[in-house]
């Protein structure tokens, strides 16, 4: 599967990351070659293989469980520490609603 | 002896014994990372004064008896783990203004355990290469010359590469890292020193900046694999903030370094001899087979056919992984925000994330939003996760036949900047040997047992099963007594 240059623009778009028009033709050449590369894993035969999520070894069944209680909170002020934007209790950000 | 030539081991014994104290060792060591730094850029940021304060306050407590496992052990710190008022920045542009309010499990429990913090040590971006050469804060030297161009200038390898330089030319006694693919092994490699990636879910992730949440761990960087065994002790164990992290009892890992490998059975998988292998890596692969069978281990011929795949599965998960953790990354909550008077919330996104993110992290953002939207899931992430369960069983089939696996750690010695750098996947072959452990989740040990002909450091990997480092650090030792490697890079202190 080859990119073309609107796909790569919607995927720079879905990931929120500007793509001026002259880097367009050079980011579509690196990613088809990657994906180019990634193209010989459907030559392997994965019928009936249960997809591997997380690297937990024996799965999520060995994952210990904790009971599902508030065990933090009330620090607003070190979650605010690092805003570029605050006012009060609040991030700032550009109006969104008109 | 001057100071910094310690072992961790060695210099924990003269604490003990009161030979020396721990501001003395920490001066030391602060004046190596005061005179190399600068040349080798393997520190993002320094933490001198914090260093003195915190071994001072060693002393006092050693003076009271109260002494921890790492009591005055000066240590590197990876610019990935989160550390309370110490800026970190994960290599990048976006967090280079980030302090953060908490400490990482792993880096607080070394604190418990003693340690002091000589300051945040150089990597790839966010974790991502195999050079250091991503990092927006330039690229570390590795301390490592070439006998017939000593003037070139050789990568450390990544992307814990400001670890593993810091430890080679005695800037510390050991460091921490992360290991994705490989970025704990690769770059021991390349800088003649010992790292471990241990069982994932061995080491908690909390407060580590995330990559490829299913394949991050935790581990140390030593020049000893009893010092990476003594460090590894500290950083291990289960943590209520990450559900990931194992609930598993730590082993004592430094008590199985003096394990005989006598009866053990070591597999070499035959996928690993690569087409184009380098006389010299396949001589180190048969040298320490031979040394391991020497000491009474039975060598096994295996096979983990799936091997081929790894790679390109590898880059299909971790980028798909990688996009979706730095999605947080947006000019609002944290680090950098890139706006103009007039830019609406989109524009503040896309801005920011274009101006913060280098090119590497922004192409694997760009693969992982691809394979990840409607349409292609199927064909290429959940096909890569199948894969994966593929990659795994092959390991499990071969845990029937053998306790450890020894291949080579990396297809070759340190490159030179600009080298591997026309083409993406070039540079990603450098893990090769490596990215299986992760997808598997095993642990993986790096160590040097021989140098190429150019005088550069070349390492063995020996890979174990799921949470059994011990038979991990058996082994390794097993191939450090008989490699008796004692070469030392040509930058380092006191030299």
């Amino acid at each position: 599967m080859s990119l073309d240059t609107a796909t790569v623009r919607r995927v720079a778009a879905l990931a929120r990351l500007r793509l001026e028009e002259q880097d367009v033709a050079r980011v579509q050449g690196e990613l088809n070659g990657i994906l180019g590369w990634i193209e010989q894993l459907q030559a392997v035969n994965t019928d009936g293989v249960e997809p591997m999520a997380g690297g937990t070894p024996g799965g999520v069944a060995a994952m210990p469980m904790r009971k599902d209680v508030v065990t933090d909170g009330g620090q607003a002020e070190a979650v605010l520490a690092n805003a570029p934007d605050r006012e009060g209790e609040y991030f700032s950000v550009p109006k969104v609603v008109e | 002896m001057h100071p910094t030539d310690f072992t961790l081991a060695g210099a924990l014994a003269a604490l003990n014994e009161g030979a020396i104290s721990a501001e003395e060792l920490t001066r030391a060591h602060v004046a190596a990372v005061e005179a190399l730094n600068p040349k080798l850029n393997a520190f993002i940021t320094t933490t001198s004064e914090k260093a003195l304060d915190a071994a001072r306050a060693s002393d006092a407590r050693r003076a009271r008896g109260d002494a921890g496992p790492l009591e005055g052990i000066p240590l590197a710190i990876k610019d990935l783990f989160c550390t309370e008022g110490v800026r970190t920045t994960a290599g990048s542009k976006i967090l280079g203004n980030f302090i953060p309010p908490y400490e990482s499990t792993v880096t607080a429990q070394l604190k418990r355990d003693g340690a002091v913090f000589l300051g945040k040590a150089n990597l790839d971006e966010f974790a991502m290469g195999s050079s250091n050469l991503t990092s927006a804060y330039r690229g570390v030297l590795n301390p490592w010359q070439r006998k017939d161009d000593p003037a070139a200038r050789l990568v450390p390898g990544g992307s814990s590469g400001g670890s593993a330089a810091a430890v080679a030319a005695r800037m510390a006694l050991g460091a921490t890292g992360t290991d994705t693919g490989g970025s704990i092994r690769q770059p021991a490699a390349f800088c003649g020193i010992t790292g471990i990636k241990p069982t994932y879910g061995r080491c908690s992730r909390f407060g580590i900046v995330a990559f490829a949440s299913s394949l991050d761990q935790a581990g140390p960087f030593a020049r000893t694999v009893e010092d990476c065994a003594i460090l590894l002790r500290s950083m291990a164990g289960h943590d209520p903030k990450d559900s990931t992290s194992a609930a598993q009892p730590v082993p004592d890992f430094a008590a199985a370094c003096a394990r005989s490998v006598k009866g053990m059975r070591i597999g070499v998988p035959r996928e690993y001899r690569l087409d184009g292998m380098p006389a010299e890596i396949e001589k180190l692969w048969r040298q320490g087979l031979d040394w391991l069978r020497d000491a009474g281990a039975e060598i096994v011929d295996i096979s983990l056919p799936h091997t081929k795949y790894a790679l390109p599965t590898y880059y299909i998960v971790a980028p798909a992984e990688a996009s979706s953790n730095l999605a947080r990354y947006d000019g609002v909550r944290f680090g950098l925000r890139v706006a103009e008077k007039d830019s609406d919330l989109r524009d503040l996104y896309e801005s920011t994330r274009a101006e913060g993110f280098g090119a590497e992290v922004r192409r694997r953002i760009m693969i992982g939003t691809y394979v990840l939207s409607a349409g292609y899931y199927d064909a290429y992430y959940l096909k890569a996760q199948k894969i994966r369960a593929l990659i795994a069983s092959d390991f499990d089939a071969a845990w029937g036949k053998v306790d450890a696996i020894v291949t080579p750690a990396t297809p070759s010695a340190a490159f030179a900047e600009g080298e591997n750098a026309d083409d993406p996947v070039k540079m990603y072959l450098n893990d090769v040997f490596t990215v299986t452990a992760n997808l598997a989740g095993l642990p993986g040990l790096a160590l040097p047992t021989g140098l190429d002909h150019q005088g550069l450091p070349l390492g063995l990997q020996v890979i174990g099963r799921a949470f059994d480092e011990e038979t991990v650090f058996a082994v390794g030792a097993a191939l450090e007594r008989a490699a008796d490697f004692k070469a030392v890079p040509a930058m380092r202190a006191g030299a």
